[in-house]
């Protein structure tokens, strides 16, 4: 490790990495899966979608100045931000699947960290050439090649580094109008701001921190280690394979040597610059470019594929002993997956119901309990609610609000005379105050708490929302 | 565990090769793993920009003050800035509001839920100290939720009482009342009479004996303010005695000292403290309280 005839530092500069180009199975499937994701993000925004006149036309926003969320056919209101809590824990509890079952696919798949870096590598591998250029122009002086090159290559970066943190904006706000007004320097100072940052943290994470950010930053590996265990198929070194390993020569010796020719392939490729030959190790993402490698070498040997594979770590004495490893699907299926994707399960089914059992009609009651109840002059009992009305319609509607209980009482609302109805803004909500009265030689004046429910509909007819609350009389201790 | 030293003369762990701090607890050592470099790197950053920070604002002390800061840069001064900018901002609303018909005030939504809002800010700093947090008073002082009021609860009623207030010395124009103290004027079995003739009134438990003794007691002292009935007089502030309202109680012992000595409320001129919007917005807050008429 580090020299022995070196007093050491206190601070460690980063080993620069640079990885090799690789083909194979799994570097197809991180191309296919960096152009999918990446399109989702830089797509999304400009999908249109038809809400009628005074709505957003846009398919997926984050409407915060209106308190507003759309997505689709979907609209969330600040108090169905349950909705959004709910996908977070499905997200959190996928991982956790997709951990016990696969390892950090998550990581070496579809991680922006990755995707970004992988993109970062791809800019810099065209322009200052593969693995062996860039070590060379790396440890070159500076000349005007290599700061043609440079520079060039950074320019590239800060282009996809623009790019990326200029998409975000528009998931915020109308697309077209943001992108006109971010031409013409019109555009709100936030969404600047919002871009420099954007622009700034990708560049600098993607094209130099890359993997300080997953050792160093990123909180993901630490929790992730204790959602794998023995079963979990993750990448390794058929050690019992490859070892003892060494160059193939001609002659007897070659016999006693293991599969691994110590090629570094596994080494030369693996962005997080590990030997996967050491076993396991905090710093892997599993993104399985050293089997690519791998098996690429050994079919040029002429040796069977999968030295370094996806396999579980249990089936490890078995291949030892020369058996064949258990069949993939005892692995993924086992009961901790099975819970994992059955609370997944449950919570997607919970999010599906609350979706389409929601009415457009909402009501929330507070009442006010300072004082708890006022004594009028005739001595009648008088309890006021705060009644919030939301009018998740589309068009203004005339709402009429009611009181149901076992005792009568009479209902009225503050700034409107006799009427118990009240105009609603389309897509709005509207406080009203509430006063409930009790005669006064009614129980429920003379009582303690009376039970009731205030209830609001729409005079044209609908649905009717309702809520359970209690009224007060004189004697509420 | 190990006593491997590398040429500088540190210990060195076997197992990593990696030198260790020299510290043990309980047999275990300390790796010296080092940090990264970067780290060290926005640790420098950060002094520096402290530095810098420090210096832009208000912020080192000094023997009688501290430094000023330079740019004109202070977060008081930003604050102050944030206040101008939210008063020009609501400039038109206060300005309707001055021009408003405060009557009609309810049929102009925006100006409306503006002057309650505004209302119940004025009313937290100047008036719950009194009236109470949620405007339901106390003994002696009014609840301004329910529908009894001394003086009404129009618009133009409330807004006249905030602004000249009750019984005071400050404004002439004040509203004032006084009730004679009657255990000057009265024995003290004719207070007792008059208390259950009041308690008759308001259909409480009496002695019907002593309330029709008490009756031609009320009719020559207590009527000229009260009225015949006990539906009490606004013009003058006296009180309704027939309903189900009491400011200081309606039990037997308070009755006899509120006949015997009298009371007394008062209540500031917030005419002369508040701004004129002021006054308007918390009038119209508490005639939203639900005691409006």
């Amino acid at each position: 490790m580090s020299p022995a005839d070196q007093p050491q530092s206190l601070y460690a500069a980063r080993v620069p990495i640079f990885p090799r180009r690789v083909h194979g199975f799994f570097r197809n499937l991180k191309w296919w899966i960096m152009a999918i994701t990446l399109g989702i993000y830089y797509v999304t925004p400009w999908i249109r979608w038809d809400r009628g006149p005074d709505m957003p036309d846009q398919a997926v926003l984050v409407d915060l100045a209106s308190r507003r969320f759309y997505f689709f056919f979907i609209e969330i209101w600040p108090h169905e931000f349950y909705f959004v809590g709910g996908l977070l824990v499905m997200a959190g509890i996928g991982l956790f699947l997709f951990t016990s079952a696969l390892g950090r696919v998550w990581c070496g798949y579809s991680c922006p960290q990755t995707v970004w870096t992988d993109l970062f590598i791809l800019v810099e591998r065209w322009i200052e050439g593969d693995r062996n250029a860039r070590v060379r122009l790396h440890q070159a002086r500076w000349s005007p090649r290599k700061v043609r090159l440079r520079l060039s290559k950074w320019a590239v970066w800060l282009l996809i580094a623009l790019a990326t943190g200029g998409a975000w904006v528009f998931y915020f706000t109308d697309a077209p109008t943001l992108a006109r007004d971010l031409a013409g320097f019109q555009a709100p100072s936030v969404a600047y701001v919002t871009i420099v940052i954007l622009t700034a943290t990708t560049f600098v994470l993607g094209g130099f921190m890359r993997e300080q950010v997953c050792i160093y930053m990123c909180p993901w590996p630490r929790i992730q280690a204790a959602m794998m265990d023995a079963d979990t198929l993750t990448v390794a070194y058929r050690e019992w394979r490859g070892e003892p390993r060494g160059k193939h020569r001609k002659g007897a010796e070659a016999d006693a040597l293991g599969d691994c020719i110590d090629c570094m392939a596994c080494v030369n490729v693996c962005p997080m610059g590990i030997d996967i030959r050491d076993g396991q190790q905090m710093e892997c993402i599993t993104c399985a470019l050293c089997i690519d490698a791998c098996d690429d070498v050994m079919e040029r040997i002429g040796k069977p594929r999968g030295l370094i594979d996806y396999l579980a770590l249990s089936d490890a004495p078995r291949e030892m002993a020369g058996e064949p490893p258990r069949p993939v699907w005892t692995h993924v299926l086992r009961p901790r997956t099975i819970l994992y994707t059955a609370i997944w399960a449950a919570f997607g089914l919970a999010l599906l119901y609350a979706l389409f059992m929601r009415t457009d009609l909402g009501l929330t009651v507070s009442p006010v309990r300072n004082p708890t109840f006022v004594v009028q002059s005739d001595g009648s009992v008088r309890n006021i609610y705060d009644v919030r009305l939301r009018n998740m319609a589309g068009n203004a509607r005339l709402l009429r609000i009611g009181v149901t209980s076992a005792t009568p009482l009479d209902i009225e609302l503050e700034g409107s005379s006799g009427s118990a109805a009240v105009e609603v803004p389309a897509n709005a909500t509207l406080l009203q105050r509430v006063y409930v009265t009790a005669t006064p030689s009614s129980p429920a004046a003379s009582g303690d708490s009376t039970p009731l429910t205030l209830w609001v509909e729409d005079a044209n007819g609908g649905t009717r929302a309702l809520r359970d609350t209690s009224f007060n009389g004189r004697n509420t201790r | 565990m190990s006593d491997d030293r590398n040429v500088s003369g540190n210990k060195v762990d076997q197992v990593t090769g990696t030198e260790t701090t020299g510290h043990s607890w309980d047999g275990i050592e300390e790796l010296n793993t080092p940090l990264p470099r970067w780290w060290l790197w926005t640790f420098y950053a950060t002094i520096i920009w402290a530095l810098i920070y420090t210096i832009a604002y208000p912020a080192w002390p000094l023997v009688t003050g501290a430094t000023a800061g330079v740019m004109g840069w202070s977060t008081r001064a930003n604050v102050a800035a944030d206040i101008v900018a939210h008063e020009a901002r609501n400039e038109d609303l206060v300005t309707a509001l001055l021009d408003a018909d405060m009557v009609t005030l309810q049929q102009n939504a925006d100006l409306n839920r503006y002057a309650v809002a505004r209302g119940a800010a004025v009313f937290r700093a100047h008036c719950s100290q009194c009236h109470g947090s949620g405007a339901a008073g106390a003994k002696g002082y009014p609840n301004l939720l329910d529908d009894d009021w001394l003086w009404g609860g129009s618009m133009e009623e409330i807004i006249y009482t905030v602004r000249h207030g009750i019984r005071n010395e400050t404004d002439a124009d004040a509203r004032y009342s006084q009730m004679p103290a009657f255990g000057e004027i009265l024995e003290k079995d004719q207070i007792g009479d008059v208390v259950e003739y009041v308690m008759a009134l308001s259909g409480e438990d009496h002695d019907a004996q002593r309330a029709a003794a008490g009756a031609e007691i009320f009719a020559d002292n207590c009527a000229s303010c009260h009225g015949e009935s006990g539906q009490g007089d606004r013009e003058q502030g006296a009180p309704n005695l027939a309903d189900a309202i009491w400011l200081y109680g309606g039990d037997r012992a308070t009755l006899t000292e509120t006949v015997t000595n009298a009371r007394f409320g008062v209540m500031p001129a917030w005419g002369q403290r508040l701004s004129e919007e002021d006054v308007r917005a918390v009038a119209a807050y508490v005639h939203a309280l639900g005691g409006g008429e």
